[in-house]
């Protein structure tokens, strides 16, 4: 694994200049990503901030060759890709041909849990050779704070409004890394940008295996989450010490905890400090909501941490 | 009678002509420029016993209305350009299998994702000719904030009337723009409601035609049981093989709407008597086309403005007419000819047909409008300079 001097000293495949909001947790992802191989890329993505802000006429963040379909299939068009290319070596149809290419799609939690689940649910089913990332930044931030399935229970976005009646969204999100799994593909992963040391650590794992894999990393949307750009990392920091978003791996079909906070941090402390969970301060109803919520998630985390180490 | 006045953008016009039409539910998926519109049903719908779902695509969405529809209820989705296009093969369904919903586009540039915040026109052969099959368009082309609020309300109408999809096609600019629009008293606009079924449930045809009117539409859970497909299905809706049964139903599908032409055609009509050029223009190239119009009259020029409100079936009879009585017929519009060519069609060689065709995301100006009048060429992107026609006379 690279030191951080290392990966500083490489070039970088997602450049500055692009039109993503200060704070916003995407680009780091998506550049630590892209050095986390030595190997060529080529990446597809899906509509989304990512895709939008990149991408403005005439410039483009992106040093490697990149392509945008539409909303709902990253993974289709990196499996043509992928597929295309392998036929073209085999068939020797192809100058410099025999280097190696990574095929990297990057999609947010709309993109990705909801409108492109299909599309990936396939390539994974196939076993293209790909890595699939996620930034999960908890709800459609491109078109304007909708609510997504990858949303936390009672927060507020547009669609799921916090009203006098329904204090947001309804449901727990859905769990996409465990569903991934669920496809036997040789690796998926959760990470957060903030342990960067871990997050290339996983994508330098899924980048060197041949397969299907996926990483699922936690994005802060200063906009989405009513909060400040300079905190972003603190607050990605806050997802997996509140073991909201657990940092692990299932490899092989093992799956391993990669971090266990020694003090495990209340929900309410971080939610309390994003205004989309500002209507759960204001009573005891968001209170008793508040506990729901940590029970919740205290038993995910208890279920995670008896699943460590086993395979499934 | 105390009227209520509010200050809106289009799309939420839209979503109020909805709720005074009685839509009690909403399944959508957000997509810009038509984003709000979901939004606001979001907000407004629980407030009046309605229920919004959030869907988890375009195509989920479409289909969630179809299901609220067989359970009884009046629904609507919207959507943008991509979010139509994938919404095509549910649109054809439910023309075959005859639900009654509204389906709002907010047209975008395109093709593909396009100019996502740029208004177009493109997509109104699409709203015809969309979904595979020779299927009936009710499509309806609102112009203004308010004019969509009525619209909006036609729109279910027809669609209960006719047991049929109804489409409410607008643009960025209408869906965004804000206008003061006055809200009417409940019952002061006519609403229809859904023909119930008045037979016993063992006697009930859910696709039985009886003096030419379509057939009433019982709602799940009412003791009724019958069967919904897309297949082709007789009477009482199980599918069937019979060619002439096919043939027959094909023909009652579309003829149903062609032949209620005068009932579901509106236009607006301004100056036609005399008018030598007439501009035929619907949606935002309307706002442009009737300001054109009206300065060109003040100098004395004889212009006529023709402005559809319902595009699909098409005003073929509204053209055929000023064909007859016209030298010059103008089509302003954001795409590259489409409605032109219906246009063209239906003058039939009678008076010459000119184009504006627009896609640079820029409404058409008045200005360039005023040129076509005036016979000096039209650039298509450029605002031309005003045109001096005082010196004409």
């Amino acid at each position: 694994m690279a030191t951080l001097k290392e990966l500083a000293a490489k070039e970088e495949l997602f450049t500055g200049g692009h039109r993503l909001c200060a704070g916003c947790g995407i680009p780091p992802i998506v550049r630590l990503i892209l050095k986390s191989t030595d190997a060529r890329i080529v990446a597809t993505t899906a509509t989304g901030c990512l895709e939008v802000a990149s991408s403005i006429y005439p410039y483009s963040a992106w040093k490697v060759p990149w392509m945008h379909s539409a909303f709902e299939n990253a993974a289709a068009t990196i499996s043509g890709v992928q597929t295309a290319y392998e036929v073209l070596k085999k068939q020797d149809r192809l100058p410099g041909g025999d280097k190696e290419i990574k095929f990297v799609a990057f999609g947010g939690d709309g993109g990705t849990y909801d409108i492109g689940f299909q599309a990936l649910s396939g390539a994974l089913e196939r076993g293209h050779n790909f890595l699939y990332v996620c930034y999960d930044n908890g709800a459609y931030m491109n078109t304007g704070i909708q609510r997504s399935s990858a949303s936390p229970q009672w927060g507020n976005t547009t669609t799921s409004p916090a009203g006098a009646v329904i204090p947001g969204k309804v449901q727990w999100r859905k769990d996409l890394t465990r569903i991934v799994a669920a496809h036997n593909v040789p690796y998926a992963a959760q990470a957060s940008p903030h342990n960067w040391r871990d997050l290339h650590k996983k994508a330098e794992k899924a980048l060197a295996i041949n397969g299907p894999t996926f990483l699922n990393v936690v994005s802060a949307c200063p906009l989405g989450w009513y909060t400040k750009g300079q905190d972003s990392d603190a607050h990605v920091k806050y997802a997996v010490e509140t073991c909201y978003w657990p940092l692990y791996e299932i490899e092989e079909g093992v799956l391993k905890v990669n971090y266990k906070p020694k003090n495990k941090m209340p929900i309410a402390d971080w939610f309390k400090m994003q205004g989309r969970f500002k209507h759960l301060f204001k009573d005891d109803e968001g209170a008793a909501k508040l506990v729901q919520i940590q029970e919740r998630v205290d038993m995910e985390w208890q279920r995670l941490l008896d699943l460590d180490g086993m395979r499934l | 009678m105390s009227k209520k006045k509010i200050f809106v953008q289009g799309n939420e016009a839209c979503i109020q002509g909805a709720l005074y039409a009685g839509c009690r539910f909403y399944a959508g998926y957000p997509i810009t420029p038509s984003t709000e519109v979901m939004e606001q049903m979001a907000a407004n719908l629980p407030k009046v016993g309605g229920k919004f779902i959030q869907m988890e695509d375009e195509i989920g969405s479409i289909a969630a209305i179809v299901g609220a529809v067989a359970a009884g209820e009046k629904a609507m989705t919207g959507t943008s350009g991509p979010g139509f296009s994938l919404k095509q093969e549910i649109m054809g369904y439910a023309a075959m299998a005859e639900i009654p919903m509204v389906v709002v586009n907010v047209m975008r540039a395109g093709p593909s994702t396009g100019y996502p915040t740029g208004p177009s026109q493109a997509d109104v052969m699409q709203a015809k000719w969309g979904s595979h099959g020779d299927s009936p368009s009710v499509v309806l082309v609102p112009s203004s904030v308010q004019e969509l609020f009525y619209e909006t309300i036609r729109a279910f109408n027809l669609a209960e009337k006719y047991r049929t999809p109804v489409v409410i096609l607008f643009d960025e600019v209408i869906g965004h723009m804000r206008e003061a629009i006055t809200i009417p008293e409940p019952g002061e606009v006519e609403v229809i409601e859904r023909a119930k079924p008045d037979c016993a449930p063992e006697d009930y045809k859910p696709y039985e035609v009886k003096d030419g009117k379509v057939a009433p539409l019982a709602a799940f859970g009412t003791g009724y049981r019958y069967h919904i497909t897309g297949l082709y299905h007789a009477e009482d809706g199980f599918p069937t093989a019979d060619q002439q049964y096919i043939h027959d139903t094909n023909m009652r599908l579309v003829n149903k709407i062609e032949d209620n032409k005068a009932d579901i055609c509106e236009n607006e009509e301004l100056f036609l008597e005399d008018a030598e050029t007439v501009v035929f223009a619907y949606g935002v190239s309307a706002k442009s086309a009737k300001f054109a119009v009206k300065e060109l009259r003040a100098a004395g020029i004889k212009a006529g403005l023709l402005r559809p409100k319902t595009i699909w079936p098409f005003p073929s009879d509204a053209v055929e007419k000023i064909s007859k009585t016209a030298k010059k017929i103008i089509v302003p519009e954001m795409n590259l000819g489409q409605i032109h060519g219906e246009v063209e069609r239906y003058a039939a060689g009678r008076c010459e047909v000119q184009g504006i065709f627009r896609v640079d995301t820029e409404p058409i100006h008045p200005k360039q409008i005023m040129n076509a009048v005036l016979g000096v060429p039209v650039e298509p992107t450029v605002i031309p300079d005003v045109v001096d026609f005082t010196a004409r006379g």
